[in-house]
């Protein structure tokens, strides 16, 4: 009988502590995320240097909680997973100190999780990956499109060449006057709206799969200058239903023009926009009425969390992947392949 | 009793063990590496030296600031992750105090210094009674003129000790004249054994995880929050 892989994932590399165990890469046995959002908000925005001193502040309390709930002892876990990057270094940094002394005092491996990749193995959690795969990964600090042939193989197709989505909702959301984090006001606004204000879509090259939304966002803040001028008022919902209209609409046109090209037999969507319901609820459709399995994780686990990077890991693990005590935070760490 | 300790506070790394009052193994490096590539190797390496297993490890010292944010993030991180895991006693250990503690027992008054950029520094204000090192200022951050100024008033020999003194070497000078003194090389670097032997006369942290490190400055995006509210305050 093939033994049960336990393994533990750690996760600091923006404003959320988290820690979690994963039984074999797909059942979550405990997840622990504590969340600065409260104290951030004072800054409408993440400060790297707050987010740093509030993870030392927490993290052997996450790791501890994860362990008491999992109802696990260390020497019944068979590794430690953590985010190696991107991220903020210093942010990073306390993951993966902390992980390496916890793997290093009981004589346990580490590996190292590109947080990309744990986001797309957030759905390993809730249905198992089919291959070849389409990931759409949108977030506030990344929008990709991944093909992935097998575990642990990546090939990115498409990438944003400005702002990510996440960090246009956030720019919107500001004009908007809208309180941090933006994006799900932006999104609960949109859907509330019975009209929208036309935008631009940004398609670019007839093949490419690139995305760009610094020209949507300074759409909406000219948009909204010149209504200022004319002495006009605002309406905020018809603007975030009109910029997410633009957004979800070049997301899915693209994923669903990917998802035909190469063959998939099913789309993921991960990242922390992808808790976004109107992207969640256009991607559904679509790709229902195409016949392509779709799935999208809970939003628990859409937005940053450890299990995540123990799902990863675990493949990582099984893979013979490992890391080793000198592993540094790596901010713009690249997605790259285990299996190659 | 077998000791650990870790000073990654600034760009030097020291980690030492130490068992009764005994040095096993130390190690103390000033290369431009980072401390997350090395300090944990450096543990193993010495762990495996000393032919001891981590669950030997009885009680963890380490060097809790102030000095760089990053740096003493990661030699305290390090600390309560091993102390938590291990059920092992954790002390802190004021950084500059490490440094001072060199210097025992030179007769004037001690000033660790750290560099803080900007023409600021953290120091502190120190003085050997025998064996034993006393505090006689709380450590702080400020600028080096303000600093200075302070210690002119204090009629007896100043010693400067840490590695980064010999940036503010001339204006020390050119301010105190002869009350000012310097350590030679061996003694400005931080050393773990040094730290041990501070951290064996403290009381252990009461809740490991309560325990952060001491930084001796808030964030500036906190500085300028706190003058907002109060600007806020004000216009009420
Ligand atoms: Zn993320």
């Amino acid at each position: 009988m093939k033994k049960d892989v336990y393994i533990l994932g750690i996760e600091t590399s923006c404003d959320e502590t988290a820690a979690s165990v994963v039984k074999n890469g797909s059942e979550i046995i405990s997840n622990v995320v504590a969340s600065q959002i409260e104290s951030q908000k004072r800054f409408g925005g993440v400060v790297p240097e707050i987010a740093s001193r509030h993870h030392v502040e927490e993290i052997t309390l996450v790791i501890e909680k994860a362990l008491e709930d999992a109802g696990l002892n260390p020497d019944q876990l068979d590794a430690v997973a953590v985010t190696e990057g991107p991220g903020l270094v210093g942010a990073l940094l306390i993951g993966i100190n902390a992980a390496k002394a916890f793997a290093f005092a009981n004589s346990l491996p580490i590996i190292g999780v590109h947080h990309i990749a744990g986001h797309i193995y957030a759905n390993q959690l809730v249905q198992p990956m089919v291959f070849p795969l389409l990931a759409l990964i949108v977030s506030g600090g990344h929008t990709e499109m991944v093909i992935m042939r097998e575990h642990g193989s990546f090939e990115l197709i498409g990438e944003t060449r400005d702002d990510a989505a996440g960090e246009a909702y956030d720019k919107v959301a500001r004009v908007l006057g809208l309180p941090y984090p933006g994006g799900p006001h932006v999104d609960k606004l949109a859907l509330a709206s019975e009209s929208a204000v036309e935008f631009p879509r940004a398609w670019l090259e007839p093949d490419s799969y690139d995305f760009s939304f610094s020209g949507l966002k300074s759409s909406v803040i000219n948009y909204k200058h010149n209504l200022e001028q004319r002495g006009g008022t605002l309406d905020a919902e018809a603007v975030a239903a009109g910029f997410q209209q633009s957004v979800v609409e070049v997301l899915t046109v693209k994923a669903l023009r990917a998802a035909k090209e190469y063959q998939v037999k099913q789309v993921i969507a991960a990242g922390g926009v992808s808790a976004n319901k109107g992207l969640r609820n256009s991607l559904e459709t679509t790709f229902a009425k195409e016949n392509i399995p779709f799935s999208v994780p809970p939003i628990a686990l859409c937005t940053d969390n450890a299990a995540m990077i123990a799902a990863a890991g675990t493949q990582m693990f099984l893979s013979d992947v490992r890391g080793d005590l000198s592993m540094n935070g790596r901010p713009g760490m690249q997605l790259v392949s285990w299996n190659h | 009793m077998i000791w650990l300790g870790i000073d990654t506070a600034n760009s030097p790394l020291s980690v030492a063990l130490v068992e009764d009052g005994r040095i096993l193994c130390e190690q103390t490096s000033t290369f431009a590496r980072t401390h997350s590539i090395q300090a944990m190797p450096a543990i193993e390496r010495l762990l495996s030296e000393a032919s001891l297993r981590p669950s030997d490890l009885e009680a963890i010292a380490v060097s809790e600031g102030p000095g760089s944010y990053t740096g003493v993030r990661i030699g305290v991180t390090l600390a309560k992750t091993l102390a938590w895991t291990l059920k092992i006693p954790l002390v802190g250990v004021s950084s500059l105090e490490v440094i001072a503690a060199n210097a025992v027992p030179f007769e004037g008054v001690i000033v660790p210094m750290f560099d803080a950029r900007r023409e600021n520094v953290y120091c502190g204000l120190y003085k050997s009674k025998g064996e034993r090192l006393h505090r006689i200022w709380e450590d702080r951050h400020g600028t080096l003129e303000q600093f200075l100024e302070d210690v002119a008033c204090i009629d007896q020999p100043v010693l400067f000790i840490g590695a980064d003194v010999d940036i503010h070497k001339t204006k020390i000078s050119a301010t105190l004249g002869d009350q000012a003194v310097f350590a030679p090389f061996p003694q400005q670097l931080p050393r773990a054994s040094q730290l041990i032997s501070l951290a064996e006369q403290r009381v252990p942290a009461s809740d490991i995880h309560q325990f952060v490190p001491n930084y001796r400055r808030i964030p500036e995006a906190e500085a300028n929050w706190m003058k907002e509210q109060k600007q806020v305050k004000s216009h009420d």
